[in-house]
């Protein structure tokens, strides 16, 4: 099986290296394997961190509980709770039901509001104050005036509320420099990190699977 | 019914967790946790949603054998060697589940891994070939992004990190405080504010039914 599987690796990693030349046949099977691959993994991955974990074990456990005579009640209103938020869930598939797809909106609204109402208070009191808060630092040191003067002048340049003309263009003009820096270095770190894979997978291909060069 | 009562949904299950944010924990028990657990296991049935309609839009052109039918194919059966056996109970084989040695992990290790590793490898061909577009020296601003790209790029190498020392040996200690530390902090930073901004104001937009593109055509 460990040799199979080597072959079926490397076999694969040729037919998508192969897109580099031009699109083709191998290339297409590599591509909707791989596509396939992904949507079971996700079954695998959902289907016991998810249906399992969070919906049936804990039913299993409250009824065991309310069973048990502890607090009945409450154990009953936990099952109910995890009963409905599982038939939402399976609400979503009301949407291949063009007639009925209207009925996924309900659980649908309920993520969307739950993750908004989430999102509203994490991102305004977990990054916008932390993160203003972390520019307004002891300016007399250099690096912290360079990222105060950076922060300042790329948001000027994200403002577009007003034309980019006077003090506003200049200030903007010089955001973009630190833009233009930060994306190098975002860049430069991009490309470091795709090259480092790349000489993985070479190296996969000539030292494990057809075995062309030892191991140093 | 169709329209308002979603909005009515989110506006109520976002001012929930707003709620549950700003109220005592004490005075509103663990209904952030009921309610984190209902999203996570909407989530997951949704999740299911996308993989049943990737099997249903490739079956499709299977049954009709429609041109590139066996990729189609392919696809449905990688999905299903995958999906079938993580299902079944461990206790019926060590084949089945999710555990080391299951058909599933053997899967991931053998094909969906290098194809990722590959996957991602092929982007530094295209990366190189936006390099030579981006990288021309057209004007100033376009210098600046290649000039710290190439310094970035040679600093991260053994070779290109000593060719700094020979120059300044206290040369690669400022790239990392004054170029990634400092001008790339402050970037970051900046977009950082930004999309926070913007982030809070689509919630508050969601919340408030303004926005209700996620409901599709009402």
């Amino acid at each position: 099986m460990e040799i199979l599987g080597l072959w079926l690796a490397g076999f694969f990693t040729l037919s998508l290296f192969s897109f580099l030349y031009k699109d083709n046949p191998f290339y297409g099977l590599a591509e909707h394997v791989f596509a396939g691959l992904s949507a079971g993994y996700e079954v695998g991955l959902v289907y016991h961190s998810v249906i399992l974990q969070q919906l049936v074990d804990p039913i299993s456990q409250h009824w065991v509980n309310a069973t048990a005579g502890d607090h009945p009640g409450f154990h009953i209103m936990k099952i109910g709770f995890l009963l409905f938020a599982g038939a939402l869930g399976v609400l979503m598939f009301t949407r291949f039901f063009p007639k009925a797809s209207w009925i996924s909106r309900y659980p649908l609204a309920f993520v969307m509001g739950n993750t908004a109402g989430i999102y509203l208070m994490s991102e305004l009191h977990g990054r916008l104050i932390p993160q203003i808060a972390g520019t307004f630092v002891n300016l007399l040191n250099p690096l912290n005036l360079i990222i105060f003067f950076g922060v300042l002048t790329t948001l000027i340049y994200f403002y577009f509320s007003k034309e980019h003309t006077g003090l506003l263009g200049g200030t903007a003009r010089v955001g973009i420099w630190f833009i233009m820096i930060a994306f190098g270095a975002h860049f430069g770190y991009t490309v470091m990190g795709r090259i480092s894979l790349l000489i993985g997978q070479v190296q996969f291909i000539l030292i494990d699977w057809l075995k062309l060069i030892k191991p140093g | 019914m169709k329209t308002k009562l979603p909005i009515a949904i989110a506006f109520l299950s976002g001012l929930a967790m707003v709620a549950v944010f700003i109220l005592n924990p004490e005075k509103v028990g663990d209904m952030e946790g009921e309610l984190l657990q209902w999203t996570t296991v909407i989530g997951g049935f949704t999740l299911l949603l996308g993989v049943v309609s990737i099997v249903r839009v490739n079956w499709r052109p299977v049954v009709r054998r429609e041109t590139g039918w066996l990729n189609n194919a392919a696809l449905i059966l990688s999905v299903a060697v995958m999906a079938i056996p993580s299902v079944l109970p461990v206790s019926w084989s060590p084949l089945f589940g999710t555990d080391g040695g299951s058909i599933y992990d053997w899967f991931f290790i053998n094909l969906s891994a290098p194809m990722m590793a590959t996957m991602f490898a092929m982007l530094a061909f295209y990366v190189a070939s936006a390099a030579f577009r981006a990288f021309r020296a057209r004007n100033a601003e376009a210098t600046l992004l290649l000039v710290t790209a190439t310094i970035v790029m040679l600093w991260r190498v053994p070779v290109g990190e000593g060719l700094f020392v020979a120059i300044n040996p206290r040369l690669p200690n400022l790239i990392n405080t004054y170029v990634m530390g400092g001008v790339n902090v402050a970037v970051q930073r900046g977009i950082i504010i930004g999309a926070a901004l913007g982030a809070a104001a689509t919630s508050l937009r969601i919340m408030l039914g303004i926005e209700r593109t996620y409901m599709g055509k009402t």
